[in-house]
């Protein structure tokens, strides 16, 4: 392989892991923005979502479902775990983030770890520590552009991402409800009195963001082949970096971000020992938050959230 | 209970029961149906639990309640409390002290390993609870006092003594790294770097193949050893007392335990402590009321650096061997639940937790699985109902029950 199709093969790589980072970043993003906490159990929510991914195919795949309605079992599968997730996402919110609104930071990051630890011994409990083998659904069959393959599922992966961002940019720009989370994460107590139920918003992110975690998290499955209840924690650390990157709180800024933080990781990958990509992701978040906390597309909010 | 509560509480328990039916896995080889749903119980059972809490709460039978037991646990009875403090705590040490001779080796090295969490525990209370600074890495401060002294005792012979103030010195030092770049930050942004920072750390010995052996890990490190003058025929020589058995390790343990106790308390009501504490409160206010506010972040750092790498140390010395997964996150999380749940800030707190939270799960071994489980949700039940610990450092008490609950975020 010459260098030029090695490097669109590694561009195709980390488009592809860029998208998925940046489905996970949202979900950051948005909670931050709207409630400014870190969600610590975001990551086992996505965690979650590949779960139910693959029960929901296990299950389809015994009954020879698969092999007849291809399109339908995906549609299942994305939407069912998108949907316990998400109701998943705003019990947690009711339980452990709720209560503590007007607590001490401190409090809401320790509720919160507390039950990122929950959420992920409980996976590990019911699903065992080993790898589950997700089903061999997406076709390795593909094409080959600039003499670099992209299998269909590739494809498959990268449409899907790139559509579940545009819908929600397009939620949250152009609905009346889109609207209401604007105005919520600027300014909470002038939303209240502009007549925007706080609570209800603040459900509807806790809805959408770990339904967009749970997405990335059948995707992973489906692509990588395999799970395991601990998978979370690195994907969050990155999804963390890249919305921090981006600017926590915007929404462009999340997906610009988790395409950086995936082109990072693959050119690492790509030229030198992949054994330390990891600590590639660390130190970029690390810099950006030492040298720019507001992120690239944020709002210069640094005195007052970093 | 009002008869709406009630019927809250039952939908949501049983909405939330049913939410986490998927959970309980899924048949497959490996999969076995009684676990599973022993696990699911477990969540149902707690949740619920919670969730009653949750309802009970406001009404006047959970204020009467709440009142009784925070004036069982200290603050009503303050009376019987200066009484009682000076015995209770000499019965405690005494208790402690002859432990070894009561109990057999595998209680000892329960013991052994409770007493490096209170260490451990102590340590972050200087950065958690005094200053304010939530750090999710800890742990690798306790792989670098592990790491120097195998490393040093496998290549050049030094003996534990010799390592300890080098291992201090390391600690602190990669303390002071860790907190400058984090100077500016507060609370989740802090939280999130220390815990990358922590991982680092990890990655490093895991990948480090010709230093550390990668995730082989070392083996092979002397124990501690005594040197005492003996007089033989040469005249003057030392010699030397191997601290090899597990009752003479525990003993070191409690010395190195008592050690940091008193250093914690002392810190705590320092000048130092104060001023620790009204960065933990106020960081603009306290700069501006003259408290030199970089220094003493770092200093809190590396303090509490200094003190895991004593901790680890001694855990590498123990054990004679060790590897990068000794120093995963969640051991971080554990140190971060004895601090939490014993009472941010509270000295006897952490100590009770510690205990409590490590000796509890070996006594009941088949409940060793449940264990983390039970911490993350006691975690968030804890931040929700009684922030301020089991047993609360009085200062942080009267902040946390103040008549009106202050405005939102810090």
């Amino acid at each position: 392989m010459d260098t030029q199709s090695f490097l669109v093969q590694q561009l195709i790589n980390a488009i592809f892991l860029g998208s998925i980072y940046a489905l996970i970043a949202l979900g950051y993003t948005m909670v931050y923005g709207i409630i400014e906490l870190i969600n610590f159990a975001h990551g086992e929510l996505f965690t979650s979502g590949a779960f139910i991914g693959i029960i929901v195919l296990v299950l389809l795949q015994k009954f020879g479902f698969v092999e007849s309605h291809f399109i339908l079992t995906m549609i299942l599968a994305f939407g069912l775990a998108m949907a316990y997730v998400a109701v998943l996402g705003v019990a947690i919110e009711h339980v452990a983030y709720k209560p503590l609104r007007n607590a001490s930071r401190l409090a809401a990051i320790l509720s919160a770890l507390g039950m990122s630890i929950f959420l992920s011994n409980g996976m590990m409990l019911s699903q065992g520590v080993s790898d589950r083998a997700y089903p061999q659904l997406l076709s390795i069959r593909g094409v080959t552009i600039f003499d670099a393959r992209i299998t269909y599922g590739q494809i498959f992966i990268i449409i899907l991402s790139i559509a579940l961002m545009v819908a929600l940019y397009a939620f949250v720009k152009g609905t009346k409800l889109g609207k209401a989370m604007r105005a919520t994460a600027q300014n909470r107590t002038m939303a209240r009195m502009c007549g925007i139920d706080i609570d209800k918003t603040i459900r509807l992110t806790f809805i959408i963001g770990p339904a967009l975690g749970a997405a990335a998290g059948v995707m992973v499955g489906l692509y990588y082949g395999s799970v395991r209840f601990d998978m979370g924690f690195i994907y969050m650390i990155k999804a963390f970096a890249a919305a921090i990157l981006g600017g926590i709180g915007s929404i462009p800024g999340a997906m610009l971000g988790g395409m950086i933080i995936g082109g990072v990781e693959v050119l690492w990958s790509a030229f030198l020992p992949s054994e330390w990509k990891d600590v590639t992701t660390f130190i970029v978040l690390i810099l950006v938050l030492y040298l720019k906390p507001s992120g690239i597309l944020g709002e210069d909010v640094a005195e007052t959230r970093v | 209970m009002a008869k709406s509560d009630v019927k809250k509480f039952f939908v949501y328990t049983v909405f939330l029961g049913i939410l986490i039916l998927p959970m309980v896995g899924f048949p497959t080889a490996t999969f076995h149906a009684a676990r599973a749903f022993g696990v699911w119980g477990v969540f149902v059972g707690i949740l619920a639990i919670a969730l009653m809490v949750k309802t009970l709460r406001g009404t006047s039978g959970y204020v009467k309640f709440a009142s009784t037991v925070s004036s069982l646990s200290g603050g009503g009875s303050s009376k019987i409390k200066s009484f009682n403090r000076k015995y209770s705590f000499s019965v405690l040490a005494l208790a402690v002290m002859i432990f070894p001779l009561l109990a057999n080796n595998y209680m000892i090295d329960v013991g052994i390993t409770c007493l490096i969490y209170v260490v451990l525990g102590l340590g972050l209370n200087i950065v958690v609870g005094l200053a304010g600074l939530l750090d999710l890495g800890y742990i690798a401060f306790y792989a670098v006092g592990a790491y120097t002294y195998s490393l040093l005792n496998l290549h050049f012979g030094l003996s534990f003594w010799a390592c300890l103030p080098i291992g201090v010195g390391l600690g602190a030092v990669l303390g002071c790294i860790i907190g400058y770049p984090t100077l500016k930050m507060r609370g989740d942004y802090l939280a999130i770097v220390t815990m990358g920072f922590g991982e680092i750390i990890r990655l490093v010995l895991n990948n480090w193949d010709k230093l550390t052996h990668g995730p082989n890990g070392l083996l092979g490190m002397q124990k501690p050893m005594l040197y005492y003058p003996s007089f033989g025929d040469g005249g003057l020589t030392w010699a030397v007392f191997k601290l090899k058995s597990l009752p003479v390790l525990y003993y070191l343990i409690f010395i190195i335990a008592v050690l940091t106790i008193i250093a914690v308390n002392r810190l705590d009501k320092s000048r130092i402590g104060r001023a620790w504490v009204a960065i933990r409160e106020d960081e603009v206010a306290a700069e501006l009321s003259g408290v030199p506010t970089t220094w003493l972040k770092l200093l809190a750092y590396a303090m509490g650096a200094a003190f895991a790498s004593v901790g680890g140390a001694f855990f590498a010395a123990k054990l004679s061997y060790t590897n990068p997964n000794f120093f995963i996150f969640m051991e971080s999380c554990i140190v971060l639940c004895i601090v939490v749940l014993g009472g941010v800030g509270s000295i006897p707190g952490i100590i009770l937790a510690g205990v409590v939270l490590i000796a509890v799960p070996e006594v009941f071994r088949e409940l060793q699985a449940y264990r983390m489980l039970a911490f993350g949700l006691a975690m968030a039940i804890m931040m929700v109902l009684r922030p301020e610990g089991l047993i609360p450092a009085s200062r942080r008490k009267r902040e946390l029950h103040a008549e009106k609950p202050g405005p939102a975020g810090e």
